[in-house]
């Protein structure tokens, strides 16, 4: 097991540089600079700005300088934050994104393993219809709808819960944004964690199960659930890097000081020491995940283990 | 007729009159809430809390209430005594003398010296704090400014010095009239050098944080809030009344309307214009909420004067004859704005403008003579002209821009493309000369008709409609010095007639800023033409 996880450590660093290179190509490719704005500055002024950044170096340069800095864990100063550095914004949003993305991802999991296993078993009934079109109303509903929707609803007209801000992650604050998060993922959960109950609770192995008179309970819990989930946890991987790393629609309707703000401003503001710090990120995280879902494949399905 | 006695306060300033003080006026018998505190929308997280490395609207709207420079404004633009409480100008109008108040402090207690404003300006135009406003020290005429910019020079040379500690002197190389007006801006205020020199690019963190404004900052959470909190130590804090400030960075326009509604936001940006159907019913729901002040600023298309057919001026009339503006300010904008056919907004302190023949003729006739210009230029129904017009992505710009590409259609037969790109790139094309047409936008520096004319100068930065006129360019050249303001008035509309006359850009509207006020927030700025407002002004009702 050891090996293994080594063996996806070195992996990654390639992928990471492949990625790093291709981004920092592409940022100083896109037309414009960080320093370009509405009034266009005398040379003289533009020429001591990019000096002060180390802009005027040719772009092999900057590119081993900061590769230089990454090693040593700086991602360099924000060019458009100019009081911050890239490691101070990100050490301030990051933990808000990740956050928000955890209760999210919780929340989803709790609720769409339970929709799906109840349609499940309750298949062709009102039940199954019942929550399968909700579930199809979350898939479809973008959450650029959904969550105004719900400030609509919650804080403009009931007033229950404000409408947006993040005060230091209390939770009457967090509540709608999770929930905005979390409803397209409870509903793709639901659905694939309802395909795959059916097919299981088909198989052989649960009829010998029933055979046996084994209580109903005692089967979805002890034999079915942990196959049903394969699939969900195959989607979940990728899906909760994408959730912890925060997403703009959500951050921006509800004005989270989360990392996916940052990222898309950053980008287009051509702030490349933040979109590049972010990138790695992202990056790592991603390779990361996927390393640890193989890890509880092999755990829970002992046909890859063996 | 503000206009008038705020050129006669000007004057009276000019000559080192000291003017009434500004502070927060509340009306006697008014019962305040026992919470004094205001939430406002900024619209955008700023770049830099660094007054002397700040650009952009977010940031000097926050720095004015952290820093007090040697001149304020009150509500309605004119010019009030903030640190500096008197000056002497020399007959030439190049030096100034500055007399500074003597209980002027900062926030950890020390005094605001002659040496702090010094400091700043100095260190405004050292090329080592690279920052991006030093040419506006530049325009001053400051004497050496440019030389230190250009690094040819030591920032010490800058032509300002602390004669004591309270008297502070300056010299310029040109006697530019306006100088007092653009000593308001936030490059120009101190800077505390102990402090700076402490906690080097860290100092603007709320736990090093040093300012002389009414306000002093207390917590900062990039893209969340930044909360300033009334500083004791400020020489007027006797007559400040709201005691701490929450301000936002929302930038989208619907979760703003939102948290207004679900009270969470007094005050609203201004600056990201309300869609229209919003704004319809918010008319209707709470007209006494929205507050409406002109700007100055005008929303334009500039040709590319450089690029047939663009480089012939009829075509340029021709075009910007058939733009219907009152269709845009009503039916698009519809926010106050006012149709603009100059292009010096009528608001501009010290400055009657002239209005044009054409404008005052109806939209039809205009268009007849749209199409006898576009007819002389050589161009008719078989031979239509077509080109590229060039916005950056808003829904304004694009529904601007549709309106205004299916008037040129129905008019004269024009066929227009509309092409939509990225600020950045926007700007990177706009730059490159790469564009026929494109949408363009400019709000003043400060409130005086050279600081949109000189945009349209051959030597300007920002004249990306490339238009150069000798004449034009000698004229601005000479109105810097011309310190009657009736004569600088005329040069100016002369000026102005050359633009008429050749029309390297079609002026579409002169910009106004709207926000939602909620009723119980007092002393909200009735008609500042700079958007400039202090929180030490305002108080909260009972409500």
């Amino acid at each position: 097991m050891l090996k293994f996880v080594f063996k996806r450590l070195i992996e990654a660093i390639p992928t990471l540089l492949v990625l790093i290179l291709v981004s920092f190509v592409l940022m100083h490719a896109a037309p414009g600079s960080p320093f370009t704005g509405e009034r266009s500055l005398p040379p003289e002024i533009l020429a001591n700005i990019e000096a002060k950044y180390g802009l005027d170096q040719p772009l092999y340069v900057q590119f081993f300088h900061y590769l230089g800095g990454l090693l040593q864990g700086d991602l360099g100063p924000s060019f458009k934050y100019k009081d911050f550095s890239v490691n101070e914004l990100v050490g301030q949003s990051f933990p808000v994104s990740a956050e928000i993305g955890l209760w999210a991802f919780l929340t989803a999991v709790v609720l769409g393993v339970l929709f799906g296993v109840v349609a499940a078993l309750k298949q062709n009934t009102w039940v199954d219809y019942g929550v399968m079109s909700l579930a199809m109303t979350g898939v479809v509903i973008p959450s650029f709808v959904l969550a105004p929707l719900l400030v609509l609803i919650f804080a403009v007209h009931l007033r229950w819960l404000p409408a947006g801000g993040w005060n230091g992650g209390e939770w009457m604050y967090m509540l709608l944004p999770v929930l905005a998060m979390a409803a397209h993922y409870i509903s793709s959960i639901a659905r694939i964690m309802r395909g795959s109950m059916i097919e299981i609770m088909h198989s052989n192995f649960i009829r010998t199960a029933r055979a046996k008179g084994l209580p109903a309970g005692y089967i979805i819990w002890r034999h079915a659930l942990k196959p049903a989930l394969l699939p969900v946890i195959s989607y979940l991987g990728p899906a909760f890097v994408g959730i912890i790393t925060g997403s703009v629609v959500i951050e921006t309707i509800f004005g989270l000081p989360g990392i996916g703000q940052l990222f898309v401003n950053g980008s287009l503001n051509r702030d490349y020491s933040m979109v590049l710090g972010i990138t790695v990120l992202i990056g790592a995280l991603t390779i990361m995940f996927n390393a640890i879902v193989d890890i509880m494949y092999a755990y829970i399905d002992p046909k890859i283990r063996y | 007729m503000h206009k008038k006695t705020s050129l006669a306060l000007a004057i009276l300033l000019a000559a080192g009159v000291a003017a009434p003080v500004m502070a927060a006026k509340v009306p006697a018998g008014t019962e305040l809430a026992a919470k004094q505190e205001i939430v406002f929308n900024n619209g955008a997280e700023p770049a830099t809390l660094d007054p002397q490395k700040m650009e952009g609207t977010p940031e000097s709207r926050i720095a004015r209430n952290l820093f007090e420079g040697l001149v304020i404004q009150d509500d309605k633009g004119n010019i009030l005594p903030g640190v500096a409480t008197s000056w002497d100008v020399n007959d030439n109008n190049t030096v100034f003398t500055f007399h500074l108040r003597d209980d002027a402090k900062w926030s950890n207690g020390d005094p605001v010296t002659a040496g702090d404003f010094v400091f700043a300006w100095q260190r405004a135009v050292d090329p080592k704090t690279a920052s991006p406003y030093s040419w506006y020290i530049e325009m001053t005429t400051m004497a050496n400014a440019s030389d230190i910019i250009n690094g040819k020079k030591s920032p010490d040379q800058l032509g300002v010095k602390a004669l004591d500690d309270h008297t502070l002197q300056v010299v310029l190389d040109k006697p530019i009239p306006y100088f007092i007006r653009m000593l308001g801006h936030t490059t120009m205020v101190p800077a505390n050098k102990k402090v700076i020199d402490q906690w080097g690019e860290k100092w603007t963190s709320p736990d090093h944080f040093v300012g002389n404004g009414a306000y002093t900052l207390t917590d900062w959470v990039v893209n969340e809030r930044i909360v300033l909190k009334r500083n004791p130590n400020y020489w007027d804090d006797k007559d400040t009344v709201v005691n701490q400030i929450t301000v936002l960075p929302i930038e989208s326009e619907n979760s703003e309307l939102s948290r207004y509604k679900a009270g969470e936001i007094d005050i609203t940006n201004g600056s990201t214009p309300i869609a229209i159907e919003h704004f319809r019913q918010l008319k209707k729901d709470i007209p006494e909420q929205i507050h409406t002040t002109g700007q100055v600023g005008t929303y334009y298309y500039s040709f590319n004067n450089k690029k047939a057919p663009f480089d012939d001026a009829r075509i340029r009339k021709a075009l910007s004859f058939a733009i219907d503006r009152n269709v845009i300010t009503d039916k698009i904008t519809g926010q106050g704005e006012i149709p603009a056919y100059a292009f010096v907004p009528d608001i501009t302190a010290g400055f009657t403008p002239v209005v044009p023949a054409w404008a005052k003729l109806t939209q039809k006739e205009r268009v007849e003579e749209a199409k006898k210009l576009m007819k002389e230029a050589g161009y008719g129904p078989d031979h239509p002209l077509s080109f590229e017009l060039l916005y950056n992505t808003s829904d304004n710009h694009k529904k601007i821009a549709i309106a205004v590409a299916a008037m040129w259609k129905q008019s004269l037969g024009v066929n227009v493309s509309l092409v939509n790109q990225e600020w950045k790139t926007y700007l990177a094309t706009e730059r490159a000369g790469d564009f026929q047409v494109a949408r363009a936008g400019w709000v003043g520096d400060y409130n005086e008709a050279s600081t949109m004319l000189d945009l349209l100068t051959t030597a300007n930065g920002n004249n990306y409609a490339r238009y150069s006129n000798p004449e034009y360019d000698m004229l601005m050249a000479d109105s810097k010095s011309v310190v009657d303001e009736t004569k600088r008035n005329e040069m100016y509309n002369q000026a102005a007639k050359l633009l008429d006359r050749d029309m390297p850009v079609a002026p579409i509207y002169q910009y106004s800023t709207t926000r939602l006020v909620k009723p119980y927030i007092g002393g909200y700025p009735a008609a500042n033409p700079e958007d400039i407002f202090y929180f030490k002004d305002m108080y909260v009702v009972k409500h």
